[in-house]
């Protein structure tokens, strides 16, 4: 008699990310929503500000998520869900997590204002960031999440971006908020992980969610989930987090760290760049690796 | 009960005795006692609310329309600056029908900084789909803003409950505080048909073609346009209760008027000391006050100006090219109905510049030596 051997699923089956939504082909902000709601469930409440995932969710008068969605203004994603939080309290609902969902621009640019106040006052709040490095609902312009050397259509090759990706994930820690991670759509297990841990803490959680872009990236969308995995292994974008603002944990530290290369030849955004830009956007990832090395240790 | 209250604290006791669940609010001179009050009432428990001390007015308007979305009454009150900051959210609230109540202490718009009474701020929000409510005295603050929000969440419209800085902001007068159960019979718990709840998951404000967008606005207008016979009905309700009628226009000797003075605000008082001294002097002159901005009371304005001969509005703000807006909107008001009354554009007081008894003299001195108006504008008390 043969063993039967069943494979052990590492997350749930449930979907609240339904099909017939309008996300291109390999898109990464999807996969994003899809583990994070596996992690939050159904007793969750989202904001959704200007990006993608206005579009991605579906027209009026259709959803493809199965929580509440409350479109909202593109620079309100912190401030409103602060507002729907209260509001659930007040009329008697502790229970539902309330989650600001917005793009890298919503987040790091015209929204920032609104997450330090919400981050500052510590709103019992989970705000998310999927990150796709520009603004991308409007057609790929820079954002300041956009990395060093990307083309976009507002940093044309001639002009690439020639300022570093603002550090998003320092600035929350300068909060001091209890609860803050990056992930990678690439590694589901992770986020589903970290997504679950947010929801077990009160107060202001902040998720950092890299999430590639073919349309923007000019990548093809069968590389998604590889870019995903090599900008982690690259240590672009380390996964870590941090507790309190101080407690900095590396929660994948790679096998042997790869040369940035083969990571920016999968991408049309990147393909205009000498070897001499790419050096120094080599060295530069090499500092920062090292310094949160350094942050990791010193905890 | 009676008590001696300045016009920011009556904002104050309306959003406690309305027994807001949300207050999301920024301080701004002149409105910083609306919110300071609040504070204290949370902090005390003499309110049961979450007070959301946000990092600006957007942020409030953001907050106010989340809580509202989640099935909470909401209030805030700004002025001025914080209001032009809202704007994009003003729309939002009226756009997504949250019944949110604000109060905005009129201020004139900087630069240059100024702190003083006009109403370019809360005029320039007129197509955002809020209702307006101008008002006169604090007595009026406190009744007018449990009316809101009876108004509003009827029709899920949001309310601006207005009063003039310092002339009404700062003024300490006599309020009867309405009795908190008498309140609670006149204004019921917020129910909301929809709301943000996971066991009914809806998406409140999505991507809306060409094909049901226009259907959405219509319906806006359509529920707009059944204020006028609410807000009567509501403030005669209010009325019986109260002992205080809360209408669209307040007429002051209308009747045999040969000419109406139009106003709104506190300067609407004034008007009445001059209209009282003119009467004795022998001029038929009368006082129109408008109330009710948005919607616009056109009913009642072509009813208490159908007698008089000529109607003078004085505007403590203007449309920059144009008119006076209320002038503006008198005139879309007559438009037909006046066998070609005159209708005299006049503009007083901007930045806080004193509007006196001496102003509406002056005003109805020029109504009574012209025939028609010489220009689109009558400036009164300018250094020009
Ligand atoms: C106040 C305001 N300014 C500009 C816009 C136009 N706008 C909509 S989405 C967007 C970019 C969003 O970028 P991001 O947050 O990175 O999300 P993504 O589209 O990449 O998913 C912009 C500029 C807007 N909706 N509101
Ligand atoms: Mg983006």
């Amino acid at each position: 008699m043969s063993k039967e051997k069943k494979m052990k699923l590492s997350l749930p089956t449930e979907e609240l990310v339904g099909s017939g939504n309008l996300a291109c082909q390999g898109c990464g902000a999807t996969l994003a929503m899809r583990y994070f709601l596996k992690a939050l469930g159904p007793k969750t409440v989202l904001c959704i500000p200007a990006c993608c995932w206005s579009v991605i969710d579906g027209p009026y008068p259709y959803s493809c998520l199965g929580v509440p969605v409350h479109h909202s203004a593109f620079e309100t994603a912190a401030s409103t869900a602060t507002g729907v939080k209260a509001g659930l309290q007040m009329t008697g609902d502790n229970e539902t997590t309330v989650v600001a969902w917005g793009g890298d621009g919503g987040t790091f640019d015209i929204g920032l204002q609104a997450l330090s106040g919400a981050a500052e006052r510590n709103d019992d709040i989970i705000y998310v960031c999927y990150d796709n490095e520009a603004y991308m609902n409007t057609g790929i312009q820079r954002s300041s999440a956009t990395p060093l050397g990307a083309w976009t259509t507002t940093t044309p090759v001639k002009f690439f971006k020639d300022q570093p990706k603002k550090d998003i994930d320092a600035i929350m820690a300068a909060h001091r908020i209890p609860y803050q991670a990056t992930a990678s759509i690439s590694y589901p297990e992770d986020v589903y992980k970290k997504a679950k841990k947010a929801k077990d803490v009160k107060g202001t959680r902040f998720l950092h969610i890299y999430a590639p872009c073919p349309t923007g990236w000019k990548s093809r969308p069968e590389d998604t989930i590889k870019l995903g995995r090599m900008v982690v292994q690259n240590c672009i974008f380390p996964l870590f987090e941090v507790e309190h603002g101080e407690k900095y944990t590396l929660t994948m530290k790679p096998a042997n760290k790869k040369p940035i290369d083969d990571y920016l030849k999968l991408q049309g955004r990147f393909r205009h760049l000498k070897p001499e830009t790419i050096k120094v956007m080599q060295e530069a990832v090499d500092h920062e690796w090292t310094r949160l090395l350094k942050l990791c240790e010193n905890r | 009960m009676k008590k001696v209250i300045m016009g920011n604290h009556a904002l104050s006791y309306g959003a406690m005795l309305a027994r807001s669940q949300v207050i999301a609010a920024y301080p701004i001179t002149p409105q910083t006692q609306v919110v300071e009050l609040l504070s204290e009432m949370c902090a005390d428990g003499t309110l049961d609310a979450k007070f959301i001390k946000v990092e600006s007015e957007h942020s409030a308007m953001a907050a106010c329309i989340g809580a509202s979305a989640a099935g909470a009454r909401a209030f805030t009150a700004t002025s001025a600056q914080g209001l032009a900051l809202m704007h994009e959210m003003l729309h939002w609230a009226a756009g997504e029908r949250v019944p949110v109540v604000m109060g905005n202490v009129n201020r004139a718009m900087a630069p240059g900084w100024t702190i003083w009474a006009d109403q370019n701020d809360s005029l320039s929000q007129r197509d955002t789909g809020w209702m307006q409510y101008y008002c006169a005295s604090n007595q009026e603050v406190v009744d007018t803003v449990l009316q809101a929000f009876k108004v509003s969440e009827a029709l899920s419209i949001p309310s601006m409950v207005i009063l003039d800085a310092f002339a009404l902001s700062h003024t300490y007068e006599v309020v009867d505080i309405p009795e908190a159960a008498k309140v609670d019979a006149y204004l019921p718990p917020f129910r909301p048909l929809y709301k943000l709840t996971p066991s009914d998951p809806r998406a409140f404000g999505g991507l809306t073609s060409p094909e049901h967008y226009m259907e959405l606005r219509y319906k806006l207008q359509k529920d707009m346009e059944k204020a006028p016979a609410l807000i009567e009905a509501t403030g005669r309700e209010f009325e019986k209760i109260f002992g205080r009628y809360l209408g669209l226009v307040d007429p002051y000797l209308c009747e045999d008027a040969e000419i109406i003075l139009v106003t709104s605000g506190t300067a609407g008082y004034t008007a009445r000391v001059a209209v009282d001294a003119m009467r004795a002097a022998g001029t038929k002159v009368g006082n129109l006050r408008i109330k009710v901005f948005r919607p616009f009371p056109f009913e009642a304005v072509r009813k208490y100006t159908a007698a008089a001969k000529k109607i003078a509005v004085v505007d403590r703000n203007i449309s920059y090219g144009h008119h006076g807006i209320f002038s503006q909107e008198l005139k879309s008001a007559v438009y037909g109905h006046a066998d070609g009354k005159p209708v005299f554009g006049f503009i007083a007081g901007l930045g806080g510049r004193d509007i006196t008894p001496a102003s509406f003299k002056e005003v109805v001195d020029y109504a009574i030596a012209h025939e028609q108006p010489e220009a689109e504008i009558v400036w009164i008390g300018a250094k020009i």
